[in-house]
């Protein structure tokens, strides 16, 4: 948890950024098991700092995306993960032990599936729910917001997720579809209107599964903290990322209005789109600092969907979805955060745009997967740090041998002067260990500046 | 109101005066045969944007969107006709989602171009299992069949896909694979005989394989 200063609204955004640093390099309230581990904390924060700054830290930072691959690695199906704690602490541990990465494993897979039967959440299947057990989560797009409830989302978008996302994603809460506005809350003579639905039994249940569903979870999460926790201390091994946000364009076109019906708004109702773009503007923002805040991390991890050069047009990109994301990126910045992408699939119609002049030089991570990585350094060079693109393909179906040349081969034409780490492309789920193995070692051996 | 107005109206997404346009043309007596050859030209066009980089996903569904509803409205018209004749198909491709994925997007993509370029689609939709593709590629005397799926556990099955192909004796059956991490190294991985980046990839492997 990081705890902004009395002062923050008059700070500086360089000096929110240095408040949010220093922070999460502080040793002082961390426990470490060992003086060597501390001291690696230190040096991991710093090194990951350094190429933010498009510094050239003392070696390459290793930072990729691991995904689920550490259960599979450590022989536990991605089922076994979601409904044992203890199996994926397990798992977890074994994997950050065993390969030694520069930062503790993204936890994006620390997910009750408890807790998501209890809600009976809709938005995604989830192994023994809707896959194998075998087979990790997936999400169904559906138009979970209509079309004709683009005005309700532009209006409101907290109370449009409270009375009518959240009662379809998740059907426990159908009961939300009723939930009063707060604002009867502002007198005595008025709060029966919001108290009093609330008793009713499609509310009550809601509440009940609801609440049912948090014991669940901080049940799974406790155990999952604790092992964190220790991990932490024993090997100094920082977290990455800290927050979570997405970009507007995204929010609604992945789990609001899904693919298809968001490509088709662009041609029915493309002023309404742009207009929801810009109301989750402040939303997406809000979500980034508060996760971030909460995690007292600097960094807010933000996956790139439907951006990519595949999906749309540069003109379709520049008219919207870049102008929100920009935002967004802006208000983060602004914050002292550093945006931590993950731009899946590829970019290369797009480096240009997003080297924007506003966005100010040493202030964002870009973690690419199908980019080509010397035009990305061409195009991103002395303005922000990047990262990725070791191929899943290699990782899963390719040699040591092959894994190592790549990762050489990345260092020697992109990683020469810093503001830049070693990652893989996609999310893994599957992979040869000895291919992970491979980028890891020569990251680190090959990667000493 | 023209052939030519329908297909300018289609190619630039103009929906509503598509639809109009198609409406005029059928209530007119114009022979819906012809309407859905103006279609079927359209999409060819945006077809090749696509394949230019002119068009993306959002022109694809959308085109997609107008070419249903125009053939919904012209199906009275054609079914009022006596003996129409069914449009010869290149070949039949037999398409789904690998087993364990169920991501259907792209693969939605895929049918739709090798539909609108004249080849007979069979969707099995997604998590398909591989016994289900060479069941499906034998009933339907299929020529090839094409494995999408978005994510990297998709490997396995393609594999497994292919080899359930070889063991039902469908050598002759080429099979394409595509999707977000799929690229050359998973086909030599899978045993595929190719493997492609979108959906015109797949329109294009599909005519060097059956003609057209």
């Amino acid at each position: 948890m990081f705890t902004p200063s009395d002062n923050w609204d008059d700070l500086s955004r360089e000096e929110r950024y240095e408040a949010r640093f220093a922070a999460w390099m502080s040793t002082e309230d961390r426990a470490f098991e060992t003086p060597e581990a501390e001291e690696t904390y230190k040096r991991r924060a710093q090194r990951v700092k350094d190429i933010v700054e498009l510094k050239k830290p003392d070696r390459v930072p290793l930072l990729p995306w691991i995904g689920g691959y550490f259960a599979e690695y450590a022989g536990f199906t991605p089922h076994d993960i979601m409904y044992d704690a203890a199996a994926y602490s397990e798992a977890w541990r074994k994997f950050n032990l065993d390969f030694k990465p520069d930062y503790l494993v993204f936890a994006g897979y620390a997910n009750p599936g408890e807790a998501f039967e209890t809600l009976d959440y809709q938005v995604y299947r989830w192994p023994g729910h809707g896959v194998r057990e075998e087979t990790s989560f997936q999400c169904i797009e559906d138009e979970y917001m209509r079309a004709d409830e683009y005005d309700f989302l532009i209006d409101n978008p907290e109370r449009y997720y409270m009375t009518r996302y959240m009662p379809r994603a998740f059907k426990a809460l159908a009961g939300w579809q009723m939930l009063p506005t707060v604002f009867t809350t502002m007198e005595l003579p008025i709060i029966p209107a919001f108290i009093t639905p609330i008793g009713t039994p499609d509310a009550q249940a809601a509440f009940k599964a609801l609440l049912k569903a948090g014991e669940q979870a901080l049940a799974y999460g406790s155990v999952v903290a604790e092992n964190e926790a220790k991990l932490a201390a024993e090997t100094g091994m920082p977290a990455l990322p800290g927050g979570v946000t997405k970009a507007p364009f995204d929010i609604i076109g992945d789990t609001l209005r899904g693919t298809r019906a968001i490509m088709l708004d662009l041609y029915r109702r493309p002023e309404k789109v742009l207009a929801a773009c810009e109301a989750l503007v402040p939303v997406a923002v809000r979500m980034g600092v508060e996760t971030a805040t909460a995690q007292g991390n600097p960094f807010v991890f933000i996956p790139l969907h439907k951006g990519a050069d595949s999906f749309m047009s540069r003109d379709t990109f520049e008219t919207f979805y870049w102008p929100t994301f920009k935002a967004v990126i802006l208000g983060l910045v602004e914050q002292g955060l550093v945006p931590y992408h993950l731009v899946e699939g590829a970019y290369n119609e797009r480096l240009d745009i997003i080297r924007d002049p506003d966005i100010p030089a040493g202030t964002t991570y870009w973690s690419f997967d199908q980019t080509d990585m010397e035009a990305a350094k061409e195009a991103l060079g002395g303005w922000a740090c990047i990262a990725g693109n070791v191929p899943a393909s290699m990782l899963h179906s390719g040699t040591p041998e092959q894994v190592e040349d790549y990762v050489k081969e990345l260092i020697d034409t992109v990683g020469q002067d810093g503001g830049y780490a070693v990652s893989n492309g996609a999310v893994l789920e599957q992979a040869e260990a000895e291919n992970v193995r491979a980028m890891f070692e020569t990251c680190k051996s090959y990667g000493v500046y | 109101m023209s052939q030519k107005e329908l297909i300018n109206a289609i190619t630039e997404m103009r929906e509503i005066d598509a639809l109009r346009i198609a409406d005029d043309l059928l209530e007119s007596g114009t022979d819906p045969l012809v309407v859905l050859d103006a279609c079927r030209e359209a999409m060819a066009q945006v077809g090749q944007g696509f394949e230019e980089g002119e068009h993306f996903v959002p022109e694809l569904i959308m085109a997609g969107e107008i070419l249903s509803q125009i053939s919904n409205r012209a199906k009275p018209y054609i079914e009022a006709q006596e003996g129409a004749e069914v449009a010869e198909t290149r070949g039949t491709v037999v398409l789904g989602t690998v087993e364990g994925d169920i991501h259907d997007i792209g693969k939605d993509l895929v049918a739709f171009m090798l539909d609108v370029n004249g080849f007979e689609v069979v969707d099995l939709g997604v998590d398909v299992p591989p016994a289900k593709f060479a069941d499906a590629a034998r009933e339907h005397d299929a020529q090839a069949v094409g494995l999408s799926g978005f994510l990297t556990l998709a490997y396995e099955p393609m594999k497994g896909t292919v080899q359930a192909l070889k063991d039902a004796g469908l050598d002759d059956v080429k099979v394409m694979i595509g999707g977000g991490q799929v690229d050359e190294q998973i086909r030599d991985y899978t045993g595929a005989d190719a493997y492609g980046r979108d959906a015109q990839a797949a329109v294009r492997l599909a005519k060097q394989w059956m003609g057209g």
